[in-house]
Formats: structure tokens, C-alpha cells, sequence
């Protein structure tokens, strides 16, 4: 039942290279384009397929193409934020590394669709030789006539650059991927202006992730109707899903948003179901950023109905009951996984990777991720809960950029769902620090 | 109805109107209100591009974003950078939400601040002691180290003490915009961030000393001035002089008959009004050199004036706030029938307390 858009020849081998690539049907998505659409009809096409932005925030792309300011003898930009660095996320390293053609192809059509000239592809810093196999694409298409002056004797001139970043968390953020592609510090700007109307050298720029750019191949093969016709309600389309933790198959899947979560762990063809032997305890569903699930959260509904792999349904309930399909960064937990230290692990991280621009989350996430690691290693008191609450709720929108709200959100949904393992951590310090200790108090284990 | 004029638009802040001009920032448009009711600006200076948006001192909640779309928006804004739109009502000191995150932010900035106020030259002029009176806690929740730097050297004129730092970024768009050339910048990322020099390079520049006046803490000194006096026992007095690289008008500062600092003049929101260069502020240190105009109008913020508190810094809000909070009926056990006293009554003593910080006829 799935359907293949992104990796329907990902395992054909050679797929890398220029010629197999186009053995296979490539780039004739880049022709159909510039030969027989107008770009205002690529930008309705991607409209009506109604993708959204699959690099965790869910905007409609084709609302975000709408948007960007055409002001005269301005040039304008498209950046594809290939900067994937939320943990638990690999699925932009996966298809550029698997499929560099797609993606180039995605970003001639957008990139005629929305009327740049000059388009970058900025990859976190740390995947180096996938940015050698881009580069070899590049130069493989421009060698073909697909790229460089003059595309298919349109008259439409295109330049493709390839920017590693720093391997900075925060240049995944927009608007500090811009900053940090001008050769400033990755610092996110104060918004609005947005993108759209200042971007990249104060230009209209549209930000798009890898996986959302590569969609806009099938889009142009098969037109936004068919696309909008794969998925449920306003999560239209497939996505690829990073699955990783306890779970038998770890891997990319590329799903139909609408897929019950039970099925995506437990059938085969997916993730295959917990390792032996084990339980499933908690759920992190779109990225480290997003709010944890326990188990029966993860699975059903408040009113009982399974939940499903979309932006709405795994958002039903708020964050209350609910949590964020973000970038698809699928982690599983068994009974072994201790909540507390992970959190404490996800709290590190973003304590690590904040910025330092404004004072929330620049003292915040470091207050918390000491608090969480004093409870770890047994010196927590019985406020620090409370603490740790309070502190989420002060970083939580009151931010320049998301990351502040990254920052809470794991924080937070831990200790509302697993309070009890915290509670635990702190009333028996002892027990709590013996290598492996686990809470194996009551919880909703399925 | 052709109108020649920009059209006025009229915003509500704290349920008190004002009209100002298209491109008006919600916090300039508080300032025009008065001091009563704009929110504090810990990184917000109105005479440097770009800055603002970073400390969130000055988050705001807006209820209704226009006349035209009246919905509210979501998050709390930073005034310093939101435009006020015409028919906009924005909840400042009335709303409790906007009281809490500010009670957040002062605790966030300081977490790591060494509280050195006794020692601090800045203390009496400081934002952030300010900042702290208002909205601070008189005790602190965090258990851990503070954060603390390495002494980094920046040349004879400038003391960089990074422990106090609260990363405005002032004096970094005070270097890009009034100097040639920028050698101090924001190294390092996240809670390790720190102002410095490349390898401790010396900052040398004609006007590199106007950092120390933006700063709104007391990370950057002035060392002719470093432990001399605190700045309520020094009488502030406008002057100026034929300067040939800038403006000359500055304001001197007395202990006794000496002058033993000098700085740019500051508005009522401590703001510099005009930049000064640093022979005028470090090399001209004698009466002689100045044409003197008067004594400098000392306003909010302020505990320089006369030598003690004035009463006007003090909001009266915040009187009415302590009676309430801090009020509580004493059971007093003593026989007080014979000496005739009565006990004040609480409303009495909600009223009195205002009134009696009001500034003097």
C-alpha cells in the first residue's frame, strides 16, 4: 500500500551516478518543467498538493512559495536546509547520500518555479562526503546541460552551490542558516522580517527542507491532485520516517501519512515491532524536540481510536495527551530505557547547541540540564520537579528562534507523563545510581 | 483626500492611549506614555541599528493586534522590535502573564551574575539593578556554580569584567557603528559565549570608550574611574569643549572639586545622546579644560540625585504592590490601651506608603 515517491529506486544500483539516474526516468521532471510549465503553474501545482514543510515546523510549502516578496531587480533565493541535526533525525542524510540526483533535480524545479538564479544547498558540516557526492552530481549535471547557463536552451540560467555549515544545531533554524551562509555567526534573526521578504542578503528567500524540495519532482510528474490524494485530510503525501531505538528494524521508512502508529511499529514491513523479550514504554515521535509519549498515549487516542502517523492526529489532544510529528525522528523506548537519563541526555544537547542570543534560553537550558543532572546521579531534591516545570515554562515562547521551545518541551512532557520516575530518582537516590537501575514502579507498559 | 501627512496611528498600552507615527515601536510608543508604563530594555539602545530582541526584558502581551484583525497574538513580543499597528492594545505592567516572564528573565540574567554590587562600579546606574527591583527575587534558586571568565586584558582604557557580561550585545553594534573598526566581538556559543578580543588583541580606537556608556552592566569600565567613588557620592555637571573629533558635550563628574570621570550625556532612558571620543573622556580630566552649563537634570533611575533615593524612582505601583504583598496583621500581645495608640489600620497603611515616597513639594 505504501507508495514510493522519494525512494522508488533507492536500491538501484549506481543510482548515484548521472547515467543511471537518468536511465531510470530522472531529470525528465526538470524538462516537463522548464519546457512545458510556467513557473506560476509549478507553484499552483505545489499549492494544490498541499506538502508540508517536512523539516518539523508542518508550514505548507506551497503557502510559503506564495508568500515570497517579488519586488523588482531583486534577486531572489531558494536555500535548501539540508543542516539536519535534530537527534534522532536521518532521513535528509539518507536520501542525499542514497539519491544526490533527486534532490538536484527538486531544487531546478523549485528554484525556476520561485524564479532564482542562484540556489544553495547548505549540509551540516559533519556529513562531508555527502557533500563530495553532491558536488559530483552537481558537476555531472552541469556537464549534461541541467544546470549553469542556459538550461534546455530555455534562457533560464541556474547556479547550484553547495555550503557546508559548522555543524551547529542552530543553523537548522532558518533564519540562522541564512546568517551563517552570509559567513556571520549562526545567530537566528529577530522575525518578522521573514525570510520571504528579507532573506539571504536581505533578498526574498524561501528555506525549504531536503525532503520537501525532492517531493517537487513527483509533483511535477504526476501533478499536485495525485499527490494530495496519498495521505489523510491536510497531511497529504508520503514521508520518510527515521526509525531508531528498540525496535527490530531501525531504518528510513517512507510511509503514507496516515499510517496507525501501532502498525508503523509493529508491522513488518515497517518497524517490525520491539526487540524480544521487551515492552514498549515510551515514544518520542518527530525528534528529540517533541513532547515524549508513554506507550498507550503513543498508540491510542483519548477517545480510544489508534492514533495515526499525522501532523494532526499525533497533535490531538495538545500537548496534554498529544505530541508533534516534527521531522519524523521515530525513537522507541523499552522498559529499560530510564526516562530521567534521557531526558537529562536530550536537555544536554540543546544546553550544548543553544546559541547564547537571548537570555532564556541561554541561562535556562543550562539551569535545567543541571537540575536533571543532579536528580540523575541521586543529589535531586524534592522541589527540583517543580523547579524543572517552572524553568520549561519560562523558556517556552518567550525565545528568539524555536530552539528555546525545543528546549522545554522534552523537559516538560517528561515529568507531566513520567513523573513518577523522577519522583523515584529523588526518594531513592541509592537505588537510583547502581549501574542500569531502572524505575520498574507502575507504568502503562504495552 | 489626498493627505500629505503620515496618518497617526493610535495604539492602547496599559489602558492609556497615544498616537504615533507609522514605524513606531511598541516600546517607543510606551516611552512617550512615561516612564510609568514603558518596559524595561536591558539590550534594546535606541541609538544603535540592529539592537534589541536579545535580553526579552521587554516582552509585552498584545490582546488585539489591530483594528482591522483584532485577534491577539499568540506569543508575548518583544516591543523593542514589534510596530505598533493602529488600534493595537498591548498589556504591559496590567497583565500577569507579562509580569511572570519578566520575573523569569531577571532570575534567567541572574543566574549567572556574580552580584558583586558592593564592588561594582556600575551599581546606582546599572539596568539590570534596576531591572531586579523591579521584578527580582530576594533570593535565588540556583544551587550550582556560577559561570566565571578569565580576566582578559583590553588595553589601558577598558576593563572587560566577563563575569557580569549579560551579552546585550551593545557594545559589539556600538563598535561596528561608530567606529572604523571592530576588533572585540561575541566568541563562543551558548552559555559559554563571552565578549572578547581575538587573542586578547588591545581595543584602539578614538571612540572605542563609548562601550562602557551602553553597557548596562558593569562588565565594561572605565579604568581612569575604577574603584575611585561610587556614583551617588559624585555630582554630575554638563559641560563641553571644542573637541575636534566629536561633539564635546559631555557630562563631568564631581567628588568634591576634582573631576574624576567623564561621560557621554545620557536621555531619561539612559540612553547616550551623543557619542564622545576618548581624549574627552579619558584625557581631559580638569575643570579648566570644560566650559561648564549646569548641573546635570537627573531623572528615573537614577539614586545619583542629592545624594539619596528620590522618590520618583520609585513607581508607585511598586509601593502598592510591597503594602499588598509584604503587608501582614502582627498579633501584638503588649497592653497598648494606656498609651493611648492605636494600630493602623491596613488600608491606612496601603495608603500611606505611596504617598509618603512621593517626591517632596
Amino acid at each position: 500500500m505504501a507508495t514510493k515517491i522519494l525512494t522508488q529506486y533507492i536500491d538501484v544500483p549506481g543510482i548515484e551516478t548521472f547515467d543511471v539516474y537518468r536511465k531510470q526516468g530522472g531529470y525528465t521532471a526538470v524538462e516537463k518543467a522548464i519546457k512545458t510549465m510556467t513557473p506560476e503553474a509549478i507553484v499552483e501545482e505545489v499549492k494544490k498538493a498541499g506538502v508540508r514543510g517536512r523539516g518539523g515546523a508542518g508550514f505548507p510549502m506551497g503557502m510559503k512559495w506564495s508568500f515570497l516578496a517579488k519586488p523588482e531587480g531583486v534577486p531572489r533565493y531558494l536555500v535548501c536546509n539540508a543542516d539536519e541535526s535534530e537527534p534522532g533525525t536521518f532521513k535528509d542524510h539518507y536520501l542525499m547520500k542514497n539519491l544526490p540526483h533527486l534532490l538536484i533535480e527538486g531544487m531546478i524545479i523549485s528554484s525556476f518555479a520561485l524564479g532564482a538564479n542562484k540556489s544553495f544547498i547548505y549540509v551540516r558540516g559533519e556529513l562531508m562526503y555527502v557533500i563530495r557526492i553532491l558536488e559530483k552530481a552537481i558537476a555531472e549535471a552541469k556537464a549534461k546541460g541541467f544546470l549553469g547557463k542556459n538550461i534546455l536552451g530555455s534562457g533560464y540560467d541556474l547556479e547550484l552551490i553547495v555550503q557546508p555549515g559548522g555543524g551547529a544545531y542552530i543553523c537548522g533554524e532558518e533564519t540562522a542558516l541564512l546568517e551563517s551562509l552570509e559567513g556571520k555567526r549562526g545567530n537566528p534573526r529577530n522575525k518578522p522580517p521573514f525570510p520571504a521578504v528579507k532573506g539571504l542578503y536581505q533578498c526574498p528567500t524561501v528555506v525549504n527542507n531536503v525532503e520537501s524540495i525532492a517531493t517537487t519532482t513527483w509533483i511535477v510528474h504526476n501533478g499536485g491532485d495525485a499527490y494530495a490524494a496519498i495521505g489523510i485530510g491536510r497531511s497529504t503525501g508520503t514521508k520518510l520516517i527515521s526509525a531508531s531505538g528498540h525496535i527490530n528494524k531501525p531504518g528510513v521508512y517512507e510511509i503514507d501519512l496516515g499510517v496507525p502508529v501501532e502498525d508503523f511499529i509493529y508491522a513488518d514491513e515497517w518497524c517490525g515491532g520491539i526487540r524480544p523479550g521487551h515492552k514498549f514504554k515510551a515514544l518520542v515521535a518527530g525528534g528529540s524536540s517533541v513532547p515524549i509519549l508513554p506507550a498507550n498515549l503513543a498508540l491510542t487516542l483519548e477517545n480510544g481510536d489508534k492514533r495515526l502517523m499525522t501532523y494532526e492526529s499525533l497533535s490531538e489532544g495538545g500537548f496534554k495527551t498529544g505530541t508533534m510529528l516534527g521531522s519524523g525522528g521515530f525513537i522507541v523506548f523499552d522498559e529499560t530505557s530510564c526516562i530521567v537519563r534521557n531526558t537529562w541526555n536530550f536537555s544536554r544537547f540543546y544546553h550544548h547547541e543553544s546559541c547564547g542570543q537571548c537570555s532564556p534560553c541561554r541561562e535556562g537550558t543550562g539551569w535545567m540540564e543541571k537540575v536533571l543532572h543532579r536528580i540523575e546521579y541521586g543529589h535531586g531534591h524534592q522541589q527540583d520537579i517543580d523547579l524543572l516545570v517552572d524553568v520549561a515554562s519560562k523558556i517556552e515562547g518567550n525565545t528568539i528562534c524555536p530552539l528555546g521551545d525545543a528546549a522545554a518541551w522534552p523537559v516538560a512532557s517528561a515529568i507531566r507523563h513520567f513523573r513518577e520516575e523522577f519522583q523515584w530518582h529523588i526518594d531513592n537516590p541509592t537505588e537510583a545510581t547502581q549501574p542500569g537501575a531502572v524505575y520498574r514502579g507502575e507504568m502503562a507498559l504495552v | 483626500m489626498e493627505d500629505t501627512k503620515p496618518q497617526l496611528l493610535k495604539v492602547t498600552i496599559d489602558g492609556i492611549d497615544v498616537e504615533v507615527e507609522p514605524g513606531t515601536t511598541i516600546l517607543q510608543a510606551a516611552r512617550k506614555i512615561g516612564p510609568a508604563v514603558a518596559p524595561p530594555a536591558m539590550c534594546y539602545y535606541e541609538p544603535l541599528k540592529g539592537s534589541g530582541g536579545k535580553c526579552r526584558a521587554c516582552l509585552v502581551r498584545v490582546a488585539a493586534g489591530s483594528a482591522k484583525d483584532p485577534r491577539p497574538m499568540p506569543k508575548l513580543v518583544a516591543s523593542c522590535l514589534t510596530a505598533v499597528q493602529d488600534g493595537m492594545i498591548v498589556e504591559n505592567e496590567t497583565n500577569p502573564q507579562v509580569i511572570e516572564a519578566r520575573n523569569g528573565i531577571v532570575e534567567f540574567l541572574l543566574l549567572n551574575h556574580p552580584l558583586d554590587c558592593p564592588v561594582c562600579d556600575q551599581a546606582g546606574e546599572c539596568d539590570l539593578q534596576n531591572f531586579a527591583f523591579d521584578h527580582g527575587k530576594a533570593t535565588t534558586r540556583y544551587e550550582e556554580d556560577r559561570r566565571t571568565f578569565e580576566k582578559q586584558d583590553i588595553g589601558p582604557y577598558i576593563q572587560l569584567h566577563m563575569t557580569r557580561c549579560i551579552l546585550c550585545y551593545r557594545c559589539v553594534y556600538t563598535a561596528d557603528q561608530i567606529t572604523n573598526k571592530r576588533v572585540h566581538g561575541v566568541l563562543g556559543r551558548g552559555d559559554a559565549s563571552e565578549i572578547g578580543t581575538y587573542i586578547e588583541k588591545a581595543i584602539d580606537n578614538d571612540f572605542s570608550g563609548n562601550v562602557i556608556d551602553v553597557c548596562p552592566v558593569g562588565a565594561l569600565t572605565d579604568k581612569t574611574y575604577r574603584f575611585k567613588n561610587r556614583v551617588w557620592f559624585t555630582k554630575p555637571v554638563d559641560a563641553h569643549r571644542n573637541c575636534p573629533t566629536c561633539s564635546g558635550k559631555v557630562t563631568l563628574w564631581y567628588r568634591g572639586e576634582e573631576v574624576i570621570r567623564v561621560t557621554a550625556r545620557k536621555n531619561e532612558w539612559n540612553e547616550v545622546t551623543e557619542f564622545i571620543c576618548n581624549t574627552c573622556r579619558f584625557d581631559t580630566k580638569k575643570t579648566s579644560d570644560w566650559s561648564i552649563e549646569g548641573p546635570t537634570k537627573i531623572s528615573r533611575s537614577s539614586v545619583i540625585s542629592a545624594n539619596k533615593y528620590r522618590a520618583d524612582t520609585i513607581k508607585p505601583s511598586f509601593g502598592q504592590r510591597l503594602a499588598a504583598a509584604e503587608y501582614k496583621e502582627v498579633p501584638d500581645e503588649r497592653d497598648t490601651s494606656q498609651l493611648g495608640i492605636k494600630p493602623l489600620p491596613p488600608e491606612r497603611f496601603a495608603k500611606t506608603l505611596p504617598s509618603a515616597m512621593a517626591p517632596e513639594p
